[in-house]
């Protein structure tokens, strides 16, 4: 679903926070230009 | 989306082009992931940043989407626990609004 895809991750301070994203999709095969941590707070 | 993430979204995808570009989510509850999603694909909702009337079309997932793509083991460790806490179904039906509504947008 993202082989050879660019991802850009926007993960969640209070959900799931960018590096455990970023640790999931590398197993994917995708490449990750871009991840940050976001605080809706 | 803040603004300064805005900025980087829309610099990456004039850099790298939007097709092969997807954006991953981790939001802890339905209505400020369904603002993200909304503001990648059609444009900032709020009118404040750069990503304002800006229609970047792009694909978006929740983590919690991609569960089959990803290692088991790896989703495991790293997502699973917060699968407990987080409402789930409510995420993944927001951003599933999200897209259709804007597909119907954008095909009129």
């Amino acid at each position: 679903m993202l082989e050879n895809k660019k991802v850009i991750i926007l993960g969640d301070r209070d959900g799931i926070p960018g590096p455990a994203i970023a640790e999931c999709i590398i197993t994917t095969g995708a490449e990750i230009v871009f991840s940050v941590t976001e605080c809706f707070v | 989306m803040d603004l300064e993430n805005q900025r980087r979204v829309k610099e990456i995808a004039e850099k790298l082009g939007t097709e092969n570009l997807v954006v991953v989510l981790g939001g802890a509850e339905a209505e400020a992931s369904g603002l993200a999603a909304e503001t990648v694909i059609s444009g900032d909702p709020a009118y404040a940043g750069p990503l304002t009337g800006v229609q970047l079309g792009l694909e978006v997932y929740h983590i919690f989407e991609l569960k089959s793509s990803v290692d088991a083991k790896v989703y495991e460790e790293q997502v699973s626990m917060m699968e407990l806490v987080l409402d789930v179904d409510a995420i993944i039906a927001e951003l599933n609004k999200i897209r259709s509504s804007a597909a119907a947008a954008i095909t009129g």
